[in-house]
């Protein structure tokens, strides 16, 4: 104590430090322990959909503070909060299982409504325009109208019958005399409800699923013209390429095989029909 | 100190004013702390809604939107601008804490204040050595490492830890392995840690203490010139440095408790027998002489007791 009255500055600044380093270096350790499991609770298990309007999963993260009033405003029970250890979305964020109970699409959409800070955007006022996921035929061996019959009941159940889900007509290769009435999901009508896996007739899991719009879409190939869909040419003028009249080349189908000057084959054939290759053991030229 | 100190915390003022009065505070706290997670528990239980949500954030007779501002905080770092309801919300919550004491969350409304309780009280009837004691600066840094890690990694970070969040949502809206979290904070306060969590740890305390810097509702040891170093309200403080500045202040130093780290709890109007302590305002500057003549070193008691 008297060599800390003796020269306080120094040990002072000794101590801060120290305490400093401490303290950061504590800090450091227990942050990127947090850091690590902010990360973590990224990975949204696929089953697990978000509530209408949710934002993407990254900004979810930033604005759900996980009071439930969304689950407590849903009139089918339909969202939980996620529980630490059982269910895999971060914890105490509002999800739900569309094999449980799926979304039933209200109206005036309340869960949308109840959520205080937008986690939910509040921009979205059609229940239609919703984004949950989106459904995809998952199990095509097993799903009954694949397979030939008209279970159809995705098909049925579907809140947007003939434009999220439609029975696309095939010919049914197996008996050689039916048809396949394929469900094919359209994922721009698609909401992700999920009311077509719930109702999914088959035991346990559904052959029809919905997913996390980022594990089943993709981005279009932008770089590739559709021409059916934009008749327009890719550049204004006519490009001449040059035609391809007989002569040297692999499309030369009046001389296979190419041809010299002196040698010009007789369009008319009339000195008869001499290939210009041999097959092998046949010997000598042609007869 | 003198002999007093040796009986138990408390003993003295049951004695003097009965039990219920030397528990009154206690009591209060307690009914508060079930009243506050009862009114969330209403509608689930019973089917009656007044109160939707949790204490991260809840709409009260369909009007009144709470938000807890330190939540609010974190997603404004993680780069969200919360809807007006939330900001409303937090500003609600954030002005009557300002008002009455930040840390009055801790010790009335804080779910995981009866656990760290229950784990003192053990700590105690077990005699355990207090143990690791972080520094009184450690809460702000890890307060401060809260905010980095919600800047830097886009999320609500301290949600996903907060055990008082995970207690409070796992009663109402279902527990999962958030028990786990509980016991782990029980264990740390009894075996680790005498008062560790709630006292030097915890970033939503810090938090509301720093929001109840200059609140109005403050203790003050009015009647300090009674003081007889029973050191009941040390014993029974979970903060006992605020108690220092104004109960062993002169005449001229303020008898109220300023220190943001107070949380208003009143334990130590309890165990007081001497009544040196009262709820009172900041500004409250009634006259609260220091003891004169006295020292720590307590030469007076000394030559009564040899007397």
């Amino acid at each position: 104590m008297s060599a800390a009255n003796r020269k306080p500055k120094a040990m002072d600044r000794r101590r801060f430090l120290q305490d400093s380093a401490r303290g950061i270096a504590g800090c450091a350790v227990a942050g990127m322990g947090l850091a690590y499991l902010a990360r973590d609770a990224r990975a949204l298990p696929a089953q697990a959909i978000r509530p209408p309007g949710a934002l993407a999963e990254n900004d979810f993260l930033a604005s759900c503070i996980r009071c439930g009033l969304c689950v407590r405003d849903c009139p089918y029970d339909t969202l939980k909060l996620a529980e630490l250890g059982v269910d895999g979305p971060a914890t105490g964020t509002p999800f739900f299982t569309a094999r449980d109970i799926p979304c039933e699409m209200c109206d005036d959409i309340p869960c949308v409504a109840a959520c205080p800070t937008g986690a939910l955007d509040k921009g979205l006022d059609n229940i239609d325009d919703a984004k949950m996921g989106v459904a995809v035929l998952i199990d095509q061996e097993n799903c009954l109208n694949a397979l030939g019959l008209r279970c159809d009941v995705c098909y049925r159940v579907c809140p947007v019958i003939d434009e999220a889900i439609t029975l696309e007509l095939s010919h049914n290769d197996r008996s050689g005399h039916h048809a396949i009435f394929m469900p094919t999901v359209h994922a721009d009508k698609c909401t992700g409800c999920g009311k077509c896996e719930k109702s999914c007739v088959l035991p346990g899991e559904a052959a029809i699923k919905v997913l996390p719009m980022r594990i089943a879409r993709t981005e279009a190939a932008d770089h590739y013209k559709l021409g059916w869909e934009d008749r327009n040419p890719l550049v204004d003028e006519l490009i001449d390429l040059p035609d391809r009249l007989p002569g040297p080349g692999t499309d030369n189908l009046v001389a296979p095989g190419g041809y010299t000057p002196d040698a010009l084959p007789d369009p008319s054939m009339e000195g008869g029909f001499s290939p210009s290759f041999q097959l092998p053991g046949t010997g000598g030229t042609g007869q | 100190m003198n002999d007093k100190a040796k009986i138990p915390v408390g003993q003295e003022a049951i004695e003097k004013f009965g039990w219920l009065r030397a528990h009154r505070f206690l009591l209060l706290r307690r009914a508060s702390q079930i009243f506050f997670l009862f009114l969330f528990l209403m509608g689930p239980w019973l089917g009656i809604w007044w109160v939707k949500g949790n204490l991260s954030g809840s709409l009260t007779l369909g009007v009144l939107p709470l938000t807890d501002p330190f939540i609010a905080l974190q997603s404004m770092l993680a780069g969200h601008w919360p809807e007006l309801t939330a900001l409303i919300g937090a500003l609600i919550v954030g002005v009557a804490y300002a008002l009455i004491g930040g840390r009055v969350y801790c010790s009335w409304v804080c779910p995981i204040n009866p656990v760290t309780d229950g784990a003192h009280w053990l700590h105690e009837k077990l005699g355990l050595q207090k143990g690791w004691q972080p520094k009184s600066g450690t809460r702000y840094w890890v307060l401060a490492m809260v905010f980095v890690v919600s800047t830097l990694t886009g999320t609500i970070a301290w949600e996903l830890v907060n055990p008082i969040s995970m207690l409070n949502r796992g009663l109402i809206f279902g527990m999962g392995f958030a028990w786990a979290w509980v016991l782990a904070v029980f264990l740390f306060d009894l075996f680790v840690s005498r008062r560790g969590w709630c006292g030097h740890l915890c970033p939503v305390g810090t938090f509301y203490g720093l929001l109840g810097t200059k609140s109005l509702l403050r203790i003050s040891a009015a009647r300090r010139a009674d003081c007889d170093d029973c050191m009941d309200c040390f014993a029974v403080c979970p903060e006992m440095q605020v108690i220092t500045p104004a109960l062993r202040g002169t005449s001229e130093d303020t008898p109220l408790i300023l220190a943001p780290d107070c949380t208003n709890c009143g334990r130590c109007i309890d165990v007081c027998a001497m009544d040196v302590f009262e709820f009172t305002h900041r500004f409250d500057d009634t006259p609260a002489p220091g003891r004169e003549g006295r020292t720590r070193s307590q030469p007076a008691s000394r030559a009564s007791r040899a007397a």
